[in-house]
C-alpha cells in the first residue's frame, strides 16, 4: 500500500513535469527556463546534502563553479562534448569526496563544517581569480582569471562535434536531466544508503551506536553531492559560453542556501521550488532598479529563517496531499480513507 | 566577541564595519570633526544598530548556531542593499588626518600608528574589563550558564543585549577607523568577513587570548607571503592555514593550548 | 534549424528584388537600439553614466529626425555585474526584441559572455570601452582605447620626465597583465628598465606591504594599472604615507572611471595619463556634449572616458547607417570597413577596417585640481597591438580574442 501511494505520487509527478516541461515555453523565455532549470539542478545537490545529510555545506558553489571550468577546460582541450561532459562530474565528485573524507573523518561537525566549505570556496575562488597571467594554461586551455574562458565547445550530439544541442533543445535536454536526477536521488534516499543517511542527518549518535560507519556514509553523499553540483555547472557552462571565477563566490552559494531555505529541504522538490521562484524573481528584479535585489533576497532570507524554517515545499505538498486525498475520497467514496500516518511519512514528496 | 560570548556567527559583522565606516564619510563630510566621527559617532549609531538588529531578529534564535549564521547572512545582505541603495555603488572615501613622516629612509605611514594605538587600547581595556570589573564577571558568567546567572538576579536576555551592543559598535569603531584608509563600497564588508571569521572561529572560545593569538598568527602570515609573493599568495596561505590549524585543532587555539584562559 | 530573421529577411528581399524595397519590408516602424550595462552591482560607477549619454545621444538622434526617417527605440537592460545576466539578457535582445544593433557590454568577461551570441544572430555589435585588445571579430565594432596606443605615448613621456628605473603595479587580469608586458617592451625599446612588475586582485584593498617594497626598490617612478574600487585605495595610501612626494607617478587607468572625483587632488596631482579624451578639450563638439550633459542631468561630473567613448561609438553607428541606408549588418560593415571617420568631441575618429577597432587622438595629460590638463597630442594613434594579430581583410572569418605575445 505504502509502496503503491509512493510510485503513484511519483508517477504523477513525474507525467506533471512533462507537461510543466511542454507547456512553460510559451510563458517563459526558454533560455531563462534553461538557466532555471540548471539552477533547480544545483539547489537539488544541496538539498540532498542538507536536508537528507545534515550537512549545511557553505561551498557548494565551489563544486558548481568546479564543474563548469572542467567542462570548459576539457572541452577545449577535446573539442567534443561527452566526455567533458562526464569530467565534469567526475572531478567535483571527487573533489568533494577528498574534501568530506578530511573532514567527516576528522570528525568536524556544524560550524567548522560551514568555516571549512566556506574557506574552501575561498580559496577556490581566489586561486581562479589570479590565473589571469599567461601561464596558467591547462594543455591549450587558458584559465584566465578575472575574464574567465570563454568560446569552448558548447554541449553536442555524442560523437558529433558540430551538431550543438543549443536554444529550444538543450532546453530540453536540461529539463530530462533535471528529472533524471530527480528520479535518480528519489531511489538512493528510499535505497538502504539513503535510509542510514537520514538516520545519520537525524541522529548521528544514534547511527553511530547502532553500527554504522557515519564518517563513509556521509562522505559518500557529500561526493554524490559535489558530482551533481557538478553536471549543473557543466550544463551552465554550455548554456552561458563563459565560465568565470564569479561561480565560486561566496554570493553564489548565499543564493543556493537561499533556494534551499525558501524551498524547503526536508523533501527533494523543495530546494527545487526553491530555485525556480527566485531565480524568476531575480530576473524581474533586474528589469527594474527601485529596489536592490540583495536588500529583497536579504528579507527574504531572515524572513523564511524566522518564520518559515521549513521552507514552502511542505506547506505547497500538504495542500497538495489534500487535492489527492480528496480526489481519492471522491472516487472511492464507500471505502474508508487510507490511514494519515502512511501518506505523511518523512519521505513523501 | 559575539561569536566567543554568545555562540553567535554574525555574518553581518563586516557590513557594521562598512556602516562605521559610511557614517564616519557623512559625518565628516557634514563638517564633524574626524575623529569625534570615527571614535564616538561612528560606534554609537551602528551599536545602535546593532541593538535594534538584535532585538527584531537575532534574539529569537539563540542557541540554533545554524540558523543565526543564515539570518546574519540575510542581515548583511539587506544592510548592502540599503546602503548601495542610499549611497549607489560608487566609492565613498575621506583623507586620512595623519601624514606620513620617515624614518631613516622609509617613508611611514602615520595613520598606522594610530590604529596600532586604537587596536591595544581596546585589547587592554577589553580584557580589563571582562576580568577585573563587576559587569565583566556578571558577562562571563551569564554566558557559561544563563540560568545560573538568572536565577542569582540578573537578567541574561539583558546581557546578550548589551554585549551584541557592544560587539556591533566595536565593529562600528573598526570600520570607522579604516574608512580613511581605503574607498568605500557597500560591500566592502565581505571582504573582511570571512577574515575575521575565520580568525574567531581558530581562535576558539577564550575571547581575548584566542583572538590575539589567532589574529597575530593570521596577521603574519598574512603579510610574509604577501610581501615574499604576492598578496594573493598571503591570502591563500592565510586560508590554508585556517582549515589546517582547524583539522589539528577542531576546537580553536585556545581550547587545545591556551586552556582555562580567558 | 531555425531561419533567422535576417537570414529570411535577405533572402526574401533577394528573391522580390526590384517589385518591393528593402525598407518597406521592415517589420517594425522604429529602429530597436539595444543595450546592456551594468547600472546596479559593483560595476555601477562604469555603468550608470554610460546608460545616461547612451539614452541623451538616441534623444538626439530622434529630436532631428531619427534615422533613415525611422524613431530610434532604446532597449536596454541592466545586467547587475552579473555574466549570467549577460549571457540571459543578450538573448533576450536577439531573440525576443528582435533588436537592429546592439551598444554595451562594460569588462571584457561581459563582452566574451554576449559576442557569439550577437554574432550567430547577425546582430552588429558595438563595445565602446578602453580594454586589452585582441579581438577580432567581422561583428563587432571597437572604439576603446587599447594598451598599445596608451603606452606607446605614456611610457616614453614619462621616462624622459622623471628617469629610467620603473615599477608596475596591474590589477590581476587580463588587462593588467597584458598592458604590464606592453610597458615592458616599450620601456625596452627607449632603453629603461622595468624593475618589478607586482599584480593584485581586484579586491586587495590594503598595500601596506607593496608601499614598504616599493621604497626598499627606491624607482624613478612607478606606474599604476590599478582598477577598481578597493585599488582606490592605493593612491590613498602612498598619499598618506607621503610617498607622492618622492617618488611620481603615471598610470593608464586612474581617471578612466574619473576616479579622480573621490580623491582628493593633492592625492592626484602630477600623475600622469594617456587617453583618448580630456573634458578639458578645447573644441566646439565637446562644449557642446558637456553643455548638453549638463544641462539634462545637472552636471558633468560622472562623465568618464568610457561613457564618453560610448558616445561617440553611439555617433559612428549612426553615421554608418546614414550613408548605409539600412540597418543590416553586412551593409553598415561594409559603410564601416570603408575607414569611416568622423568628428567626436575627442577629436577625429576613425574606423580601422582591417581590425575593426579605432584610429584615434591621443592626449598626454597631467591630473591638476582634479582635471586632466592636456601636456601634449598625438594625432590618430593606430591600434598596434591588435594590427599585430588581426586582419580581418585577408581572414574575414576570423572569430576569436588573440593574446598578443610580445
Amino acid at each position: 500500500m505504502m509502496l503503491d501511494s509512493n510510485y503513484k505520487n511519483l508517477i504523477i509527478g513525474v507525467f506533471l513535469a512533462i507537461v510543466c516541461m511542454l507547456v512553460l515555453p510559451y510563458f517563459i523565455e526558454y533560455y531563462t527556463l534553461s538557466l532555471l532549470i540548471i539552477y533547480s539542478i544545483l539547489a537539488l545537490s544541496l538539498g540532498l546534502v542538507w536536508g537528507f545529510g545534515g550537512i549545511l555545506c557553505f561551498g557548494q558553489a565551489a563544486f558548481f563553479g568546479l564543474g563548469a571550468y572542467s567542462y570548459a577546460v576539457f572541452a577545449i582541450n577535446i573539442g567534443e562534448s561527452t566526455l567533458p561532459f562526464l569530467l565534469a562530474i567526475i572531478v567535483p565528485a571527487t573533489f568533494a569526496f577528498i574534501l568530506g573524507a578530511i573532514m567527516f573523518y576528522g570528525r568536524l561537525t556544524d560550524v567548522y563544517l560551514g568555516v571549512i566549505t566556506l574557506v574552501v570556496t575561498l580559496i577556490l575562488f581566489r586561486f581562479i581569480n589570479s590565473t589571469a597571467s599567461p601561464e596558467y594554461m591547462i594543455g591549450t586551455a587558458h584559465l584566465g582569471g578575472f575574464n574567465g574562458i570563454p568560446n569552448f565547445q558548447t554541449l553536442n550530439i555524442p560523437g558529433m562535434p558540430d551538431a550543438y544541442i543549443w536554444d529550444l533543445d538543450f532546453y530540453y535536454v536540461c529539463f530530462v536531466i533535471l528529472i533524471l536526477s530527480y528520479l535518480g536521488l528519489h531511489f538512493l534516499v528510499r535505497s538502504s544508503f539513503g535510509r542510514v543517511s537520514i538516520g545519520i542527518g537525524q541522529n548521528e549518535q544514534r547511527a553511530e551506536l547502532i553500527g554504522y560507519d557515519v564518517r563513509k556514509y556521509k562522505t559518500i553523499l557529500f561526493a554524490v553531492g559535489g558530482g551533481l553540483a557538478g553536471l549543473a555547472g557543466a550544463l551552465y557552462a554550455s548554456w552561458a559560453e563563459i565560465v568565470t571565477p564569479g561561480l565560486f563566490s561566496l554570493g553564489q552559494s548565499a543564493e543556493v542556501i537561499i533556494w534551499c531555505i525558501v524551498g524547503g529541504v526536508t523533501r527533494l522538490s523543495g530546494p527545487i521550488f526553491g530555485a525556480v521562484i527566485l531565480g524568476l524573481l531575480k530576473y524581474y528584479l533586474g528589469q527594474q532598479t527601485l529596489i536592490d535585489n540583495n536588500l529583497v533576497f536579504g528579507v527574504i532570507l531572515v524572513i523564511f529563517v524566522l518564520f518559515l524554517p521549513q521552507g514552502l515545499a511542505p506547506a505547497i505538498s500538504s495542500v497538495w496531499k489534500k487535492l489527492l486525498t480528496a480526489k481519492k475520497s471522491t472516487r472511492n467514496k464507500l471505502r474508508k480513507r487510507a490511514p494519515r500516518q502512511m501518506q505523511r511519512g518523512h519521505l513523501n514528496e | 566577541m559575539i561569536f566567543g560570548m554568545m555562540k553567535i556567527i554574525n555574518f553581518a559583522h563586516g557590513e557594521f564595519m562598512m556602516l562605521g565606516g559610511y557614517t564616519t564619510i557623512v559625518c565628516v563630510k557634514a563638517g564633524a570633526n574626524i575623529y569625534l566621527a570615527m571614535l564616538v559617532i561612528a560606534p554609537l549609531i551602528v551599536g545602535m544598530i546593532g541593538l535594534l538588529l538584535e532585538r527584531l531578529v537575532i534574539r529569537h534564535l539563540y542557541g540554533r548556531l545554524v540558523d543565526t549564521m543564515l539570518a546574519t547572512w540575510g542581515i548583511s545582505m539587506i544592510l548592502i542593499g540599503i546602503v548601495t541603495m542610499i549611497f549607489g555603488n560608487t566609492t565613498e572615501s575621506i583623507s586620512t588626518p595623519i601624514k606620513g613622516w620617515a624614518i631613516g629612509d622609509y617613508q611611514v605611514n602615520g595613520y598606522n600608528f594610530f590604529i596600532i594605538l586604537v587596536a591595544i587600547g581596546l585589547v587592554c581595556s577589553g580584557y580589563f574589563l571582562l576580568k577585573f570589573t563587576r559587569l565583566g564577571l556578571i558577562v562571563r558568567g551569564a554566558m557559561q550558564d544563563p540560568n545560573v546567572a538568572a536565577s542569582l538576579g540578573y537578567n541574561p536576555d539583558r546581557i546578550y543585549m548589551t554585549t551584541f551592543f557592544m560587539g556591533a559598535a566595536l565593529s562600528g569603531l573598526a570600520g570607522g577607523i579604516l574608512a580613511p584608509l581605503v574607498g568605500l563600497v557597500p560591500s566592502w564588508g565581505t571582504a573582511y568577513i570571512a577574515k575575521a571569521f575565520i580568525t574567531v572561529v581558530v581562535g576558539g572560545p577564550a575571547i581575548i587570548v584566542g583572538l590575539v593569538s589567532s589574529a597575530t598568527l593570521f596577521g603574519s602570515v598574512n603579510q610574509i607571503f604577501a610581501f615574499i609573493f604576492n598578496p594573493v599568495f598571503g591570502e591563500v596561505a592565510l586560508l590554508l592555514c585556517a582549515v589546517i590549524l582547524l583539522r589539528i585543532l577542531p576546537k580553536g587555539i585556545t581550547n587545545s593550548i591556551f586552556k582555562g584562559k580567558l | 534549424m531555425k531561419i533567422n530573421r535576417r537570414k529570411f529577411l535577405s533572402g526574401a528581399a533577394a528573391l522580390t528584388a526590384g517589385v518591393l524595397a528593402g525598407p518597406t519590408f521592415s517589420a517594425s516602424q522604429t529602429i530597436k537600439f539595444g543595450s546592456l550595462l551594468d547600472t546596479s552591482g559593483i560595476f555601477d560607477g562604469y555603468g550608470k553614466p554610460m546608460d545616461k549619454v547612451a539614452r541623451m545621444a538616441i534623444e538626439q538622434i530622434n529630436a532631428t529626425g531619427g534615422l533613415l526617417n525611422k524613431q530610434i527605440e532604446y532597449v536596454g537592460y541592466d545586467t547587475q555585474s552579473n555574466m549570467a545576466l549577460y549571457s540571459q539578457f543578450a538573448r533576450k535582445l536577439a531573440r525576443t526584441d528582435k533588436v537592429d544593433v546592439v551598444h554595451g557590454g562594460i569588462l571584457s568577461a561581459s563582452r566574451e559572455a554576449v559576442r557569439q551570441t550577437f554574432r550567430k544572430s547577425q546582430i552588429p555589435y558595438f563595445y565602446n570601452v578602453l580594454y586589452e585588445g585582441g579581438v577580432c571579430d567581422r561583428n563587432i565594432f571597437i572604439n576603446g582605447i587599447t594598451p598599445a596606443q596608451q603606452v606607446q605615448t605614456l611610457i616614453p613621456a614619462a621616462v624622459k620626465k622623471w628617469g629610467k628605473k620603473i615599477y608596475v603595479l596591474a590589477a590581476d587580469y587580463n588587462y593588467g597583465h597584458i598592458t604590464a608586458n606592453w610597458i615592458k617592451k616599450y620601456a625596452k625599446e627607449i632603453g629603461a628598465e622595468v624593475s618589478n612588475i607586482e599584480f593584485f586582485p581586484l579586491d586587495v584593498a590594503d598595500f601596506g606591504s607593496t608601499i614598504a617594497k616599493i621604497q626598499t626598490e627606491k624607482p624613478d617612478f612607478i606606474v599604476s594599472v590599478l582598477v577598481g574600487g578597493a585599488h582606490i585605495s592605493f593612491y590613498r595610501q602612498w598619499a598618506a604615507s607621503g610617498m607622492n612626494k618622492k617618488i611620481p607617478m603615471a598610470s593608464t587607468t586612474l581617471g578612466a572611471g574619473n576616479e579622480q572625483n573621490i580623491l582628493t587632488s593633492e592625492e592626484t596631482d602630477g600623475i600622469l595619463v594617456a587617453y583618448n579624451y580630456s573634458h578639458e578639450l578645447d573644441n566646439d563638439l565637446n562644449r557642446k556634449l558637456l553643455a548638453d550633459y549638463s544641462a539634462k542631468y545637472g552636471d558633468v561630473d560622472d562623465l568618464h572616458l568610457l561613457a564618453l567613448s560610448h558616445y561617440e561609438g553611439i555617433l559612428t553607428w549612426a553615421a554608418a547607417v546614414r550613408i548605409a541606408g539600412s540597418v543590416e549588418g553586412d551593409k553598415v560593415s561594409a559603410v564601416m570597413e570603408t575607414g569611416l571617420s568622423i568628428d567626436t568631441p575627442s577629436g577625429k575618429m576613425t574606423v580601422d577596417p582591417q581590425t575593426h577597432h579605432s584610429i584615434l587622438n591621443v592626449y598626454l595629460s597631467e591630473f591638476k585640481d582634479k582635471k586632466m590638463q592636456v601636456l601634449e597630442t598625438f594625432l590618430q594613434q593606430p591600434p598596434l597591438d591588435t594590427q599585430m594579430v588581426c586582419n580581418l581583410k585577408t581572414n574575414p572569418d576570423d572569430n576569436q580574442q588573440y593574446v598578443i605575445k610580445i
